[in-house]
């Protein structure tokens, strides 16, 4: 019998977990694909907003807000690189400029700090925003973060702290039987106290087995480019156009790795599994975005992706327990702004929710911190050679792209949350994430793999189920 | 810090010619840093023939090809380095490397940068449709095969008619696996002419010229992909789609430089994506040398090798103190041509000829390729024919050169 049964693996099921595991609970983790964060989470923005733009008095706003201030703190426990390095929605014409006063009206009213900055103000800090920019407004408190070892990080914590996952595991029914729950998966059945869903795209299918609901989640796509990180550099903050009805627009942002992001477009699909992208709509990303910054230089352009968006029907966060049980907690459509909320969801599900309808006792000795990663680019010279001393794999580049050591992936491989797919392996530790996207590096991933788990290359997954890379030995 | 003459970066062919012919010249303190555990780079997996016909006269297979080189490193005894990657290069050539014996800096007199290209992703074409696994370029499946021993598919497409992908139509259909077809989006192809007969043609895959990937389809592995015929605008012609079941989509799109260090170190970008260089292949950081694919992709190893070498004599008599003369012109691609390497020539001294490397930038028949100072026609030489996927080397003689200030300009012209 458990105590708690998290569905779904993705930032905020990983930060319910982590929160989760400071307390005296048995708790489960479920998630259907092979690695955590591997849907929504790993295809998004990667921004920490400020929480400038969210209508005052929802979900969105308050726990935008929240989990901004948790960043700078978060990202030191979990060894995550974070980046507040602020954002500016930029006004290109003056009949805009009522549109930016809405926007830093609201801000006020969230209580997220703002300044509006003039035409010249933003060229000298923005030197490749377009002369036609009016004015801006700048919002400090907004930042980058890498949203793969967010994800991966917080939900290693809550397994160091006692949380158990398992992956590959799709919940296909839940039951409730006397004052309990049966949550059947494609492998077994569990018995629970709680359940808690936290499964995304799909939660309105998870909280539809328990009762009829009155909410649906309406997946919307979004398109985006990456280009390398090269010098010099394009732009210094989360450049955004002023948000309308259909979201905040395509930004123009550099990440965590020193590679701009540019995207997302915005457009509802029926399926749940679409993350094509297509050129029409790359194609007007691409002139949106040269609005703001005209210079982009879209020959760096090394990937192209889409992300699914959990929207909800209701408009808002879903946080809150079921219309007829309590202990069946829905954590439903988390869209953006999700990722920097998600810290503060998580612990709002873990301390004001769960914790208080199980009853749960808080752990005397939890642990908020992850043993650190190796982070070879961060090291000086002598730094380097010493650890190369002790341990020569750190001297063996396997990405030479991205500088990735064969000690470094070792080390994602052999953590409570491994790494077991050639993306779980790439998301973690960048290798493969290059100008030249694993065309050299990936055999050598594959064998690191392949001989951590014991099995032979051909087992190796990409990502997915069914997603093998090699198909046979060649002949002789 | 130690000091070392000169610091060859990589050891594929362009490397290894270079130390050789440094070396030859009298420069003893050489060092080659490799980033894998061989020698040779990338014609390791190479393992078809067609290398050295200019080179050695003879026709190698890229093994035998590279060992020759190893050979000729090792008869001189010049270090190398294995497993030894370059982390950066401060502008005045500080080189940090790290491999399993530790981390380096080391202080370098002069440089040659030998990194050679690497392939362009379906990322950075923006390819439609999903990311599934199977979608691998042509010279990742090579490396696979060739190097690893594993085939990455039974049914496979092929987008690009670059030399990699026509090899690979082969290689993978004597290994048994089912080649459906080329796809190419220009009305020409990209690949050598003896590829597209001895890879395709004898082998009856067919060749869909001005056609692309609209779509690709799967999940988790590649299930499906569609092509479309292209305009002439290259934009895919709806109701056009074919669709082929297949396992495998590789990728031969195209070679880029692998230049990010010289990049960082602030050298000049030229229009090929290498570093812009002079005669001497330096590049505009003085005693800091580029040849191979990390300056402009080649179509032969042994032109390659011949840069190497150019490179390396170069390096020499810069780190002997050899004045150059500072009388220099520039060389500009004019109409119908897509680059010019080197981006300037010496003009100090006007005996001899200047080496201009260059592609056209479409197949042309019968036209003129003319080389010009300012509105004055130096030479016209004329072509029967003309493609971009084969390098053009045009020794022009100094002493038609008019005066020492006009860029040379090379361009295509029509037969009147």
């Amino acid at each position: 019998m458990k105590d708690i049964v998290i569905v779904g693996g993705g930032v905020v099921g990983a930060f319910i977990a982590r929160y989760l595991s400071a307390y005296e609970a048995d708790v489960l983790l479920l998630e259907k694909e092979n690695d955590v964060g591997d849907v929504t989470s790993m295809a998004n923005s990667a921004i920490v907003h400020s929480g400038d733009d969210p209508i005052p008095g929802t979900l969105k706003a308050k726990f935008n807000v929240l989990g901004n201030a948790m960043f700078t703190e978060i990202s030191k426990d979990l060894d995550v690189s974070f980046g507040r390095c602020g954002s500016i929605n930029l006004a290109m014409d003056e009949s805009q400029l009522p549109l930016l006063k809405e926007l830093e009206e609201r801000a006020k009213k969230n209580g997220v700090p703002t300044k509006v900055l003039t035409r010249e103000e933003v060229l000298k800090i923005e030197p490749n925003v377009t002369p036609k920019v009016v004015a801006g407004l700048f919002c400090p408190t907004a930042g980058v973060v890498n949203p793969f070892t967010l994800t991966a990080h917080a939900m290693e914590n809550a397994c160091d702290n006692g949380v158990e996952l398992h992956l590959q595991e799709e919940v296909i029914d839940i039951k409730r039987q006397g004052d309990i729950f049966l949550v059947v998966t494609n492998k077994t059945t569990y018995e629970t106290r709680m359940v808690i869903n936290a499964a995304g795209l799909a939660s309105d299918k998870i909280a539809a087995m328990i009762e009829d609901i009155d909410w649906k989640i309406q997946p919307r796509k979004g398109e985006y480019f990456v280009l390398d990180h090269y010098a010099p550099g394009l732009v210094n903050h989360v450049l955004f156009p002023l948000p309308t009805k259909k979201g905040k627009g395509v930004l123009v942002t550099m990440t965590t790795s020193g590679n701009y992001l540019v995207g997302p477009s915005s457009e509802f699909v029926d399926d749940g599994e679409d993350w094509a992208t297509d050129t029409p709509t790359l194609t007007s990303v691409k002139a949106q975005a040269k609005e703001m910054v005209p210079s982009i230089p879209f020959q760096e352009q090394i990937r192209v992706f889409a992300g699914l968006r959990s929207t909800p029907t209701t408009g808002d966060f879903i946080i809150e327990s079921s219309k007829t049980y309590k202990e069946f907690i829905n954590v439903a459509g988390i869209e953006s702004p999700g990722l920097v909320s998600a810290p503060a969801i998580g612990k709002y599900v873990a301390d004001e929710l769960a914790a208080k309808i199980l009853n749960l006792k808080a752990k005397k000795d939890w642990n908020p911190k992850i043993r650190p990663y190796t982070h070879l680019a961060k090291l000086n010279n002598e730094q380097r050679n010493e650890l190369i001393q002790k341990d020569p794999s750190f001297g063996e580049i396997v990405c030479n792209c991205e500088k990735v050591s064969a000690g470094e992936i070792n080390e994602v491989l052999n953590r409570s949350v491994p790494a077991y797919t050639v993306k779980a392996v790439k998301k973690r530790t960048r290798a493969g994430f290059g100008k030249c996207q694993g065309g050299f590096c990936q055999p050598k991933v594959l064998n690191l793999i392949a001989k951590r788990f014991g099995v032979t290359p051909l087992d190796v997954l990409y990502g997915r189920a069914n997603s093998r890379v090699l198909e046979k030995e060649s002949k002789e | 810090m130690k000091t070392i003459d000169l610091v060859i970066i990589g050891g594929g062919s362009a490397g290894m010619a270079a130390a050789v012919s440094a070396y030859d010249q009298g420069i003893r303190d050489i060092l080659i840093l490799e980033r894998s555990d061989v020698l040779g780079g990338i014609l390791n997996q190479c393992i078809h023939n067609g290398f050295g016909l200019h080179e050695f006269k003879e026709e190698l297979t890229g093994p035998e090809f590279l060992f020759r080189f190893v050979d000729q490193v090792k008869e001189r005894k010049i270090p190398y380095e294995l497993q030894a990657t370059v982390l950066s290069i401060s502008p005045n050539k500080v080189v940090s490397y790290i491999s399993p014996k530790g981390s380096f800096e080391i202080q370098a007199k002069a440089l040659v940068v030998a990194t050679g290209c690497y392939e362009r992703s379906a990322g950075a074409i923006g390819m439609p449709g999903e990311r599934p696994a199977g979608v691998i370029s042509a010279g990742q499946a090579q490396l696979y095969l060739n190097q690893h021993g594993y085939l990455v598919g039974k049914k496979v497409f092929i987008l690009g008619s670059g030399d990699i992908g026509l090899i690979m139509a082969r290689r993978m259909t004597l290994e048994g696996a089912k080649v459906l077809g080329v796809a190419e989006l220009m009305p020409y192809s990209n690949g050598l002419e003896r590829n597209i007969q001895q890879c395709l043609k004898d082998f009856n895959i067919p060749l869909y010229l001005s056609h692309t990937v609209t779509n690709v389809i799967g999940k988790g592995k590649l299930e499906a992909i569609e092509i479309s015929q292209v305009d002439e605008h290259l934009q895919p012609v709806k109701g056009t789609e074919k669709r082929f079941d297949v396992d495998t989509l590789l990728l031969s799109i195209g070679l880029i430089p692998n230049n990010g260090l010289l990049d960082k170190m602030g050298a000049k970008k030229g229009k090929t994506r290498g570093s812009e260089v002079d005669d001497s292949l330096e590049t505009t950081i003085p005693g800091v040398f580029s040849c191979g694919n990390v300056l402009h992709v080649h179509d032969l190893v042994d032109y390659v090798v011949a840069e190497g070498k150019t490179a390396g004599i170069s390096a020499a008599k810069y780190l002997k103190g050899e004045e150059k003369g500072h009388k220099e012109i520039e060389t500009i691609a004019g109409p119908g041509i897509g680059y010019v390497v080197p981006s300037r020539v010496n003009v100090e001294d006007k005996e001899g000829s200047v080496e201009l490397k260059f592609r056209v930038s479409r197949p042309s028949k019968n036209v003129y390729v003319e080389y010009s100072q300012g509105d004055k026609v130096l030479m016209k030489v004329l072509k029967l024919a003309i493609i971009p996927s084969e390098m053009e080397i045009f020794k022009l003689p100094k002493k038609l050169l008019i005066n020492d200030q006009e860029p040379i300009k090379v361009s295509l012209v029509a037969k009147e």
